[in-house]
């Protein structure tokens, strides 16, 4: 008797330490949010919260007046975001079609590892593709004195966020039941009209679930967007224009400003909105994906 | 016959989006490789810059990038794999178990560069780490962490039910089920998910550039105090920060490479033992 | 019913959530008895077996009311140790369920988890257990080899020998032969009956000719609920109830 409470008790020891291990999980997310948010808000006891936000200005070394206003750099980020998008969708949705519809499976098993490759490079890697490949090139073209610019950052950012768009909606395209096609099929439209008029509409949800993951990520890179869009920070004037996103503001100046400033401060304000864009963006991936994952049990 | 033609185009246009991808992986990799390699030598390898950086190898960046992935590992492996047991093995539907998975899948979509901003609250000033290879390594241990789990938990799916049942039948403990009859043969899928895991953090910069990573030492660090060059910031230093850009560029490519074999590697190494793991299991 | 009742389940209740899966069944396993569980699939009866080691604990939602008694004490309450219930109730379950470890260490696992170490002890339990379970002639030479290199049937049978080796005292069997072919069937009903001079056997089974062949009590049980319960003969002789009657004369199920 007194060897089975010792074993039960080891029992619940052992499954409490791996449950405590777990709830790190929930800690470390709830601590990034405190602790953003509690070192962001010193820097509005000088910052003006509307300016803030509606300002296009940022200048935090200007001797004669400092200028606080992430407008610019929000509507960058968003800007490189949504080039980046409209060069990933199509590609990415086109690549998943493929190989869900078109390719032998043989051709996918190959094809699969060989798209996480494009994964599995390190973002600096493409930041500096971008610099050395990418940016003559869109000079080039557009006739600009360089090519870093937003053009060239939504050019990174596409290619990085098509493996992410490419896995998750090929996986929905895989998840309509095969009776929809058989039925699609059966009806006497070839497999262009399934494709188009049944697979597509009815794995819509997982598609705008991938899509906004790969948003997610676009939202939040940073080494690629600050070493190939040029990083002035003024208001962008155009995609051909030099941007500046949130991400390269922080990575550019965190490392020369003096710790516990309004500048300090104000960096970790970027921070904490940046995190509350790509939290929400991935709660709704999150929901879509689950709802619709939810639905094939 | 219309409809047809149709079908085909559209077929062909996919195939195109395919082959765009393609391109693009063939032009990054022939461009890194061709380039790279005509830096690459053992010289490289194994001396530390010299002369402002316009010569000499990468040597201390390599070490440097080494270390702090080894801390980066000592956090974020056991505690994925323990958490992820906890998930697969102990936990039950209830509210807790919600919160914490929904926890883990934003926390892998929480930008790196917000690591880096916690990483310097946290490990630089609170903990009084100083920018040093431990803040740098825990900083990534955590961006890593959500991957590990996610990918042991994978691992742990595949161990089929009737293991455990059969063990516990047998009247073994719930532990001793899992640890005498599941964790044996999940670990090798465990642990190949969580080298992924680690080749990722490996190429991470942003995390680093405030917590540890220096823009040049030319002396290897010595302790878990000391700050270090790294591989991806010492890449982006040679890219854009230097002097004379033009003139380093060549051992820009020469890092590009060294980093892009050992994340690319780590992947393939790991791909094919996952190759081998499948063949034996099927046999 | 003369012999000795090892288990008896009085009123038992089994929940899943909200969905009740058995509904107020009362059995009598007999001591040294086959009793056999029949039903159309879906009746409950695996439901039934794996509540009588506890086995459903697994399951996040399920809830058990009534009680369970074995040797007169029963199982669910707060002081029975489960593990201690499991060593003393064995299970076989449908589908052959081998551990990939080699012969001998499949037979073994569950000796060493109880803490016998001892190469001597070992070698002489797993000898006598597969023995027992009719399959020491057939592997005594590859005794390290995997055991997924056995057929179904062998490895139905060693995993019966797995439960012999910890020395249980009642064996329950999950529907065994549902996933082996004829004569591998053949070999553990006849093992299945020798087994009950020493243990309590108690069998699921969708085979209505296996349980009138092997048992000597048989519960026929439908949606949850327990139809008819009595000795194998009179089930299949003389059925008292109209729905036993048109199950065992295959007019459903």
């Amino acid at each position: 008797m007194k060897k089975k409470r010792f074993s039960n008790l080891k029992e619940r020891a052992i499954k409490v330490f791996f449950f405590t291990n777990s709830v790190f999980a929930t800690l470390a997310l709830v601590g990034i949010f405190f602790l953003l948010l509690f070192t962001a808000i010193p820097a509005f006891k000088e910052i003006n919260m509307g300016e803030f936000f509606t300002s296009t200005r940022w200048n935090p070394t200007s001797p004669v007046k400092e200028g606080y206003g992430i407008l610019s750099m929000v509507v960058s980020t968003f800007m490189v975001t949504i080039g980046a998008l409209v060069i990933a969708i199509p590609i990415g949705i086109g690549v998943a079609a493929y190989l869900s519809d078109v390719a032998h499976w043989r051709v996918r098993e190959i094809v699969k590892p060989i798209v996480e490759i494009l994964a599995g490079i390190p973002s600096v890697v493409i930041g500096f593709l971008g610099i050395v490949l990418f940016g003559p090139i869109i000079a080039k073209i557009f006739g600009t004195s360089n090519g870093l610019n937003a053009v060239n950052g939504s050019l990174l950012l596409a290619i990085m966020a098509l493996p992410t768009i490419i896995s998750i909606s090929e996986d929905s395209l895989n998840a309509v039941p095969k009776t929809y096609s058989e039925a699609s099929l059966g009806l006497g439209a070839n497999r262009w009209q399934t494709l188009i008029r049944v697979k597509l509409p009815a794995s819509l949800s997982g598609i705008i679930a991938a899509v906004m993951l790969g948003m997610g990520r676009a939202i939040g890179e940073t080494m690629t967007v600050m070493m190939v869009t040029g990083n002035a920070p003024a208001f962008p004037k155009g995609f051909l224009s030099s941007i500046r996103t949130m991400t390269a503001t922080i990575a550019i100046e965190l490392g020369e400003v003096p710790y516990y400033t309004t500048h300090y401060y104000a960096l970790f304000a970027v921070g904490f909105v940046l995190f509350i864009i790509t939290f929400f963006v991935n709660m709704i991936s999150d929901v879509i994906l689950h709802k619709y994952q939810e639905r094939e049990q | 016959m219309k409809k047809k033609i149709i079908e085909t185009l559209g077929f062909f246009g996919l195939r195109v989006c395919l082959y765009i991808v393609f391109a693009f992986l063939l032009i990054f990799l022939y461009d890194i490789g061709s380039k790279g390699a005509g830096t690459l030598s053992w010289e490289f390898l194994s001396q530390a810059p010299r002369r402002g950086m316009t010569e000499g190898g990468i040597f201390p960046a390599i070490v440097g990038t080494f270390f702090v992935t080894i801390v980066t590992a000592i956090l974020a492996v056991p505690m994925g794999m323990f958490a992820a047991i906890y998930l697969n093995e102990y936990a039950k539907q209830t509210k807790i178990t919600r919160i914490i998975r929904l926890s883990i899948r934003n926390l892998s979509g929480v930008p790196s560069i917000v690591y880096g901003l916690f990483g310097v609250i946290v490990f630089v000033n609170i903990l009084k780490f100083g920018t040093s290879i431990l803040s740098a390594g825990l900083t990534l241990g955590l961006l890593t962490l959500p991957w590990t789990i996610t990918s042991s938990e994978e691992a742990l799916k595949t161990i089929p039910n009737s293991y455990r049942e059969g063990a516990l039948a047998l009247g073994a403990t719930k532990w001793q089920s899992i640890r005498t009859n599941v964790l044996p043969y999940a670990m090798p899928g465990m642990l190949t998910g969580t080298v992924l895991g680690l080749a990722r953090a490996a190429g991470e910069t942003a995390p680093i550039m405030f917590t540890g990573a220096a823009f040049f030492l030319p002396i290897l660090p010595n302790s878990l105090d000391d700050q270090f060059m790294a591989l991806p910031y010492h890449l982006y230093v040679m890219a854009t920060q230097h002097h004379a850009i033009s003139q380093v560029r060549p051992i820009a490519y020469g890092t590009a490479l060294v980093l892009l074999l050992l994340v690319l590697g780590m992947n393939f190494s790991v791909a094919l033992l996952r190759y081998k793991l499948r063949k034996i299991r099927k046999e | 019913m003369v012999t000795k009742a090892k288990i008896e389940t009085k009123n038992v209740n089994f929940y899943y959530g909200n969905k009740q899966a058995l509904k107020n069944i009362n059995v009598i396993c007999a001591e040294h008895k086959v009793t056999a569980l029949i039903g159309p699939s879906g009746c409950g009866k695996s439901t039934f077996i794996r509540t009588l080691n506890r086995m459903n604990d697994v399951i996040p939602s399920a809830r058990v009311t009534g009680e369970i008694l074995l040797d007169n004490e029963n199982i669910n309450q707060p002081r029975i140790d489960v593990v201690e219930l499991r060593k003393k109730i064995g299970m076989v379950f449908q589908k052959p369920n081998p551990f990939p470890k080699s012969i001998f260490n499949n037979i073994a696992y569950g000796l060493r988890i109880n803490g016998i170490k001892n190469k001597r002890n070992l070698e002489e339990i797993v000898e006598n257990s597969l023995s027992e379970a009719a399959l020491w002639n057939e592997v005594k030479d590859r005794l390290d080899d995997n055991a997924f290199s056995l057929s179904g049937g062998q490895q139905q049978r060693l995993c019966i020998a797995r439960s012999l080796a910890i020395e249980p005292e009642v064996i329950l069997f999950d529907e065994p032969c549902s996933a082996i072919d004829p004569v591998a069937t053949a070999k553990i009903e006849d093992l299945i009956h020798k087994l009950k001079e020493n243990y309590t056997v108690v069998i699921v089974t969708h085979n209505m000719q296996q349980a009138a062949r092997i048992s000597d009590y048989t519960a026929f049980m439908m949606l949850g609920e327990l139809i008819e319960f009595d000795n194998t003969d009179k089930i299949f002789t003389n059925p008292s109830n109209k729905l036993t009657e048109d199950y065992i004369t295959g007019r459903f199920g």
